[in-house]
């Protein structure tokens, strides 16, 4: 095989592979406008459903009405599954009338003392829980609610297919940058090949030519011994030039631990203790869907999120699993009035200074974006790291929320005049010390 | 000014130029570090290799295992608290007579803040120190878990029947029983001791006053056939004349007092006139340091200057005394709006005051007799009496309800003495103080944070006390007391309170009229024929705004004065310290240490002597520490330190009150020395029989100020006269130039030559003015910013090393025309003009401090603020170094948590001093620095509030502590970039984009400056100048 042919091949084998990458793109595009197309189809058909009556449709209401629904309803009833309560879908056709609904709910004891059979067989069926009376809320209220209700009914049949449509979608938008990362892989994989071909032609090359040059007679007994010069490996071993890169190395990476180490001082993540009772947020916050606020009370109006007091447990847990041995500490908590020691999972030194008002209210950050899957966990542990470090990069990527809050519309208007990005916290002085250390 | 030739120096080492002062006196530091290694004092590199290697084993070893930490939520969460939110609750501050309405700061249950209330139309949003500091008092560890019998506790049950059983075996003997106390505010209570004395009628109630106003009681007696103090308005005086009131700093009403005589202080374009202050005083007191003219007095002297202030108004001139006659003039012209006022307490010269006030017309427009005030009630007499009954064994009982008579009152101790002759002897108070020592029984009162109270302060205002906080202890309120050992063992004092208060309130619904009266405070009612006014106070009711006719006997008064005026030899005139008061609040160390405004010395008493005296008698002087001396009067005679005081009246000396207590707790006893007993009667001054030894003894006296010099750099004070500022708004302003060749004419301001680009400030730029016209040195910022910022106490030792941590200082200076020769300093220094000027960190925005930082700890924030990160600061305190204002604190210790500070700083060594700490600001730990942080967690609230409603902040909602503290309202913060703000608005602010290094902000206001403008650092902070109501700057080489 001549060194020719050998680069010959080479380059044809090359091309071969940057065909082939460019055709998988092409290929992942047409899959991605396909799944759009389908995706789209099912919301026609949910939004197409109009309803009747007094309930409420428009987006205002619908809007009002999951926010009352999720604040105060959340807690004890689903849409399409019995909690403490019954299952909502439908109730508008179920019960008496809209008004016996209202009336229901602004005073559920009431009506049952006004003995209406009705609410008598409701009472009796759920074991006589009494239903926390919302006299507050007006009959608008209750018909947005009621508006909110029928549409997360109607829309329930509808979402699985939208949701699998979607997840076609995003599967292919997520797609796409799988791709790329695969198509970079196949460049690497490829230059690799090609630097590992032209070793080998190299090699080839002076074998051929040492070759040649020992057939050769003309060659002196000094570039004989340069041609003919073998490597040993004790020599490298032993050359001071290796010796240093060795100890380079080492040191090097010894360094690199030892900082990694210390740098983990103190980093909790992943830390799950026990607490004294098993409480599971999976299922209160997972699969009941509670609203986080109904038992983190603090958390859009103060610096504290709060760990909620036993009397925000006995809203439920007054009727529900009574017998419950875990549930039967928090009676006891209360009887003996001995508060609940729960361990800290989240730990800030106190030299930080956080407040959960300002990233949930003002911020509109989830909780989960520091708090990990919070809904998943049946044993809370902590997901983030959590440290300055872990802060400031959120704070220089994240986007202030500024819509619609006056606060920002001055500092908006000179940061456009600036730059065309987005205002990062960073921009405001969200790396300054005194933003969390005073 | 250019031609002034006028220095100020800190202390009389200064001025004097010792060289062992001047030697010290640019060093920032003492000399001696507090930690020695080895024998030679330094660590080598061993020692650093050692303490390294130990170190990061330290480290590693504790990162083992991280701590498990709780979190402990409520059992049952109450609905209005909110862990991380603040509550706010209307309350009143009442210690004795002194009042003052307030808003109590908690968080989670807690008070850890004391605020002014505005609503409030007499305290108007003041505050003094012992105000603030009273929430510390709460939280003091030597308060009675309980009650106690001989010193034993006991359960209330067994003090209950046994207190009534021995009252009710005295009544039914006919035996006297004596309720003492010193003035009550509150109707209620005194319905409550009525109540009592109806089960009892042997009973008397007897009050009495540590700093009684007996003598102003009895002489409008016999002027206005009325025993009360009447409303004083200084804000709508002209021309003040005070005979040794200290009313800007301890007499009557001092909050209310400064809040009105501020106002009269105040220049801005549309006011360029102030009221002239004259004081003729024998101490160098708050007031007299504010005054425009001061006129040394001897206490003996007094009653003549006010006789001769009469008679010049009469027209009969010729007095001897400095000043009388112009104040004589300047009064007549100024007519009904002028104001006289004696401190005196001795009927006669009270009565001569009156009529001067009366010649004037000031009744019906600088006093008001139709709206009394109660603040002092107290009768010398009555308490003399009661103290003769004791020692003639005439009275079987005695309650004594929240005083302190045998510490406080000149003949403690004959009562300490014969108390032990009563069949029962009751203390209520929170601690076994002098008195409680010597009773069988303590029956411990709440704190008022945990009270429910109503108060009357003046006729028509009443005010109401809430409780903050659930008892800390097993306390009881005296009123259920009373009434239980009265027989109704189920009183309730709240219940008692709201059935009086029933009907009594305005709107037809009685629980919203009483939220709303507890919500606000205070309440004005009126018509004095209210339900729950005060029944038992004699005043005749005078229609309002009407005055009676004034009836004094002039001529008898002048002639009893002419008797009485004899003094001889040195004269004591006895003085109450602004921070200590009359020494009730004695073991609270925030007011220890907080440094008299005059003397700026802390933890002591002393002897307050002018310097011809110390010439005289051979004291000595060097940095505070001088000799000690024994003052005798009659058979009595106590030691105590020298302190020179310039202004100090010749022949007289001065000694504060309040110090020396005994049983007050581990922070105050043996502080000081207790002056009470040196006193006669009820005057505040001993005239004659008075003898002073030196000592060859030196003692040193812990005093905040003669380090940190500024070595005569005119640009620190500026100040000018009324009329130069009326011809010249920027009169005495000193404006620093520096040469460069870019400008025109050769020279720019310093601030405009800079190194670096500046700062853009695009959403805030928060800053200080401070208005030194208005500020009177009372301390009230001082107090309000140790509280809010978790600020260490460190003790007398400490002081003395010039280690004290306090984030803002009041620096007061004295003046005296600049001699060239020692023979003149004397005169110099005998009366000298006083100057209040407060320093905190002054925010540069070119900060010498953070450029020098090797951490960079320090930083600038876009805010214009000058930030300090604790947790990053590694102490090696270059920033103090290069600060020129000298406002840098170093951690020199752990002061919390450790044991050599147990007794010092109470507020961060036990578990229940802890309490009162600001949950928001971190306290620091040992050798890192810390300063003024212009209140950043108040800013960072305010603000987050305001964009949790998706707004900007309002002016005024965010405000720094010692801002809202200011009775005089000279500290004003806010936002320079507001145009809404009363800073942008004063500050007369402009914005200047033309150069690149000018990005702050353009002054325009002609009195505004920056304190050391010359060395281009662009402080945040601005000071207006001072402007004196005199006639011509340097006075005193004319007088």
């Amino acid at each position: 095989m001549t060194p020719k042919k050998q680069l010959t091949r080479v380059s044809f084998f090359f091309l071969l592979l940057a065909a082939f990458s460019f055709s998988q793109i092409s290929y992942a595009q047409t899959e991605s406008a396909e799944a759009d197309t389908t995706a789209s189809a099912p919301e026609e058909t949910a939004s197409a459903s109009a309803s009747d009556g007094e309930i409420p449709t428009g987006d205002a209401n619908i809007g009002a009405g999951e926010e009352l629904f999720k604040g105060n309803c959340a807690a004890c009833h689903k849409i399409d599954q019995k909690l403490v309560g019954p299952a909502l879908a439908g109730v508008q056709d179920r019960a008496p009338s809209i008004d016996w609904i209202v009336s229901f709910v602004q005073n559920s004891q009431k009506v049952i003392a006004t003995g209406d059979e009705y609410a008598v067989n409701l009472y009796n069926e759920y074991n006589q829980t009494q239903m926390t009376a919302f006299p507050q809320f007006t009959r608008d209220d209750v018909l947005n609610i009621l508006g909110y209700i029928k549409q997360q009914a109607e829309a329930a049949p509808a979402e699985t297919a939208a949701v699998a449509g979607a997840e076609g979608a995003d599967g292919a938008v997520a797609s796409e940058p799988a791709i790329s990362s695969a198509y970079l892989n196949a460049i690497m994989i490829g230059l690799i090949i090609v630097l590992a071909l032209i070793l080998v032609v190299l090699i080839l090359i002076t074998t051929v030519l040492r070759r040649y040059l020992l057939q050769k007679e003309t060659v002196g007994d000094e570039d004989r011994e340069i041609i003919e010069q073998s490597v040993s490996l004790s020599k490298v071993f032993k050359s001071p030039t290796f010796i240093f890169l060795a100890t380079f190395i080492f040191a090097a990476v010894a360094f690199k631990v030892v900082i990694n180490e210390l740098f983990a001082v103190g980093v909790q993540i992943d830390y799950t203790p026990t607490q004294p009772i098993a409480f599971s947020h999976k299922l209160h916050a997972g699969q009941y869907e509670i609203d986080c606020q109904y038992c983190h009370t603090g958390v859009r109006k103060s610096k504290n999120a709060n760990i909620p007091s036993p009397n925000i447990c006995m809203n439920c847990h007054s009727a529900i699993l009574t017998e419950s041995a875990e549930i039967q500490k928090i009676y006891a908590a209360v009887e003996q009035n001995r508060p609940i020691e729960w361990v800290r999972v989240h730990n800030l030194p106190d030299l930080a200074y956080f407040n959960h008002s300002q990233h949930v209210n003002v911020g509109n950050i989830e909780c989960q974006t520091c708090h990990g899957e919070i809904q998943e966990m049946e044993v809370v542990g902590q997901a983030k790291l959590l440290t300055m470090g872990w802060c400031i990069d959120c704070h220089r990527n994240t986007d202030v929320n500024t819509k619609g809050n006056e606060y920002y519309d001055k500092l908006v208007e000179l940061h456009s005049e600036v730059s065309e990005d987005g205002m990062k916290v960073e921009d405001i002085g969200g790396l300054e010390c005194s933003k969390c250390h005073y | 000014m250019k031609d002034n030739k006028k220095t100020y120096w800190k202390g009389l080492e200064q001025l004097s130029n010792d060289p062992a002062f001047v030697k010290n006196a640019d060093r920032e530091f003492p000399e001696y570090l507090p930690i020695s290694n080895g024998e030679d004092g330094r660590s080598n590199r061993r020692d650093f290799l050692k303490m390294m290697g130990f170190g990061v084993a330290a480290v590693s070893l504790a990162a083992c295992e991280a701590p498990v930490r709780k979190a402990i939520p409520y059992v049952n969460k109450p609905v209005d608290v909110d862990p991380g939110i603040p509550n706010y609750y209307a309350s009143t501050y009442m210690q004795g007579g002194d009042y003052c309405s307030i808003v109590v700061k908690t968080r989670e249950g807690r008070p850890i803040k004391i605020e002014g209330n505005k609503l409030s139309p007499i305290s108007q949003g003041g505050v003094m120190p012992q105000v603030e500091a009273s929430v510390l008092s709460l939280y003091d560890n030597e308060r009675l878990r309980g009650p106690v019998k001989g010193g034993e506790s006991v359960a209330w049950e067994t003090l209950d029947s046994e207190v009534t059983q021995k009252l009710n075996s005295v009544a039914s003997q006919g035996g006297q029983i004596r309720i003492v106390s010193n003035t009550v505010l509150s109707p209620s209570t005194k319905e409550v001791i009525n109540q009592f004395g109806a089960k009892f009628p042997t009973s008397r109630h007897v009050m009495y006053d540590p700093t009684s106003a007996d003598g102003m009681l009895q002489a409008n007696q016999e002027s206005f056939g009325t025993r009360a103090i009447p409303s004083y308005d200084f804000s709508k005086a002209d021309v003040i004349v005070s005979f040794g009131a200290d009313f800007l700093g301890t007499w009557l009403s001092p909050v209310e007092f400064t809040k009105q005589y501020s106002k009269t202080r105040k220049l801005n374009d549309g006011k360029k006139d102030m009221s002239r202050h004259y004081q003729f005083e024998s101490n160098l007191s708050l007031t007299g340091a504010n005054a425009d003219y001061r006129t040394m007095i001897r206490p003996s002297e007094e009653a003549a200057a006010v006789q001769a202030l009469h008679d010049e108004l009469r027209g009969q001139g010729g007095s001897q005394f400095e000043n009388i006659a112009k104040a004589a003039q300047d009064l007549r012209d100024a007519g009904r709006n002028a104001l006289v006022v004696s401190g005196s307490n001795d009927p006669a010269v009270q009565t001569v005051v009156n009529a001067i006030n009366n010649q004037l017309g000031a009744y019906g427009t600088t006093i008001d007799m139709s709206v009394p005030m109660m603040i002092r009630q107290g009768s010398d007499s009555a308490m003399n009496q009661f103290i003769d009954d004791v020692k003639a064994k005439r009275v079987q009982a005695v309650i004594f309800y929240n005083c302190n008579p045998v510490y406080n009152h000149p003949r403690g101790t004959e009562l300490a003495e014969a108390l032990g002759g009563a069949a029962l002897t009751v203390s209520t108070s929170d601690r076994t103080d002098e008195t409680a020592a010597l009773c069988q029984y303590t029956a411990p009162d709440h704190h008022f944070l945990e009270s429910w109270n109503d108060a009357e302060p003046k006729r028509g205002h009443f005010s109401f006390t809430q409780p903050a906080i659930t008892p800390v202890f097993k306390t009881r309120q005296v009123q259920e007391s009373l009434m239980v050992w009265a027989g109704q063992a189920d009183f309730s004092y709240f219940d008692f309170l709201q059935s009086r208060w029933r009907g009594n309130l305005p709107g037809g619904n009685f629980q919203m009229a009483w939220d709303q009266a507890l919500m606000d405070g205070v309440i004005s009612v009126s018509g004095s024929a209210t339900a729950p006014a005060d029944s038992t106070a004699t005043a005749a009711a005078i229609p309002a705004g009407g005055q009676p006719a004034f009836s004094g006997n002039v001529s008898a008064a002048m002639s009893a004065l002419n008797r009485s005026t004899a003094g001889e030899g040195i004269e004591i005139a006895f003085y109450e310290k602004v921070a200590i008061g009359d020494g009730s609040q004695a073991n609270n160390p925030w007011l220890q240490e907080t440094p008299d405004p005059v003397t700026k010395s802390t933890w002591d008493n002393y002897l307050c002597v002018s310097q011809a005296w110390a010439t005289e008698n051979g004291v000595e002087a060097f940095e505070g520490k001088c000799n000690k001396a024994v003052v005798t009067v009659g058979d009595k005679s106590v030691t105590l330190p020298i302190l020179i005081q310039p202004g100090q009246a010749p022949g007289t000396v001065g000694i504060a009150v309040g110090y020396g207590r005994t049983s007050a707790g581990k922070v105050a006893n043996g502080v000081g020395v207790n002056v009470y007993p040196l006193m006669q009667g009820g005057a505040m001054a001993v005239t004659s029989g008075v003898s002073i030894e030196v000592l060859p003894e030196k003692y040193q006296i812990a005093q905040t100020q003669t380090h940190q010099t500024y070595m005569g750099r005119e640009t620190v004070i500026q100040e000018a006269t009324l009329a130069a500022y009326q011809e010249n708004p920027s009169a005495g302003r000193y404006n620093p130039h520096t040469a460069t060749w870019k400008s025109e004419d050769g020279e720019v301001s310093p601030g405009a030559l800079s190194l670096w680009k500046g700062h853009n400030y695009n959403n805030h730029h928060w800053g200080l003015v401070i208005d030194m016209n208005s500020c009177t040195g009372c301390s009230a910022c001082h107090v309000a910013c140790q509280a809010e910022n978790n600020i260490p106490v460190v003790g007398r030792d400490e002081v003395i090393m010039r280690r004290d941590m306090h984030w803002m200082r009041i620096d007061r200076y004295y003046s005296s025309d600049a001699v060239e020769d020692y023979t003149a300093m004397e005169v110099a220094a005998a009366n000298p003009e006083v100057t209040f000027q407060p320093m905190m960190c002054q925010h540069c925005n070119n900060a010498p401090c953070e450029t020098v930082c090797p951490v960079a700890a320090t930083t600038h924030s876009t805010e214009g603020i000058n930030q300090m990160t604790y947790n990053r600061c590694i102490g090696t305190r270059y920033c103090a170094n290069n600060c020129p204002y000298k406002v840098r604190r170093f951690n020199w210790f752990k002061y919390h948590d450790n044991g050599q500070f147990e007794d010092i700083n109470t507020s961060m060594n036990n578990v229940l001093g802890k309490m009162v700490l600001n949950p928001d600001v971190t306290v620091r730990s040992r050798g890192v620095m810390e300063k003024c942080s212009l209140c950043i967690q108040r800013i960072q609230y305010g603000k987050l509030e305001a964009k949790k409603e998706g707004r900007r902040p309002k002016d005024g909602e965010i405000d720094t502590a010692c801002a809202s503290a200011c009775p005089s309202d000279a500290i004003v913060f806010g936002d320079m970039n507001d145009p809404e703000s009363r800073i942008y608005k004063m500050l007369k602010i402009r914005d200047t984009e033309e150069a690149d290094y000018i990005t702050e902000k353009e002054i325009l206001e002609p009195r505004a400056y920056h304190v050391l403008e010359e060395i281009g650092v662009k402080p945040n902070v601005s000071y207006l100048t001072k402007i004196r109501n005199k006639e011509e700057m340097s006075e005193q080489t004319d007088a």
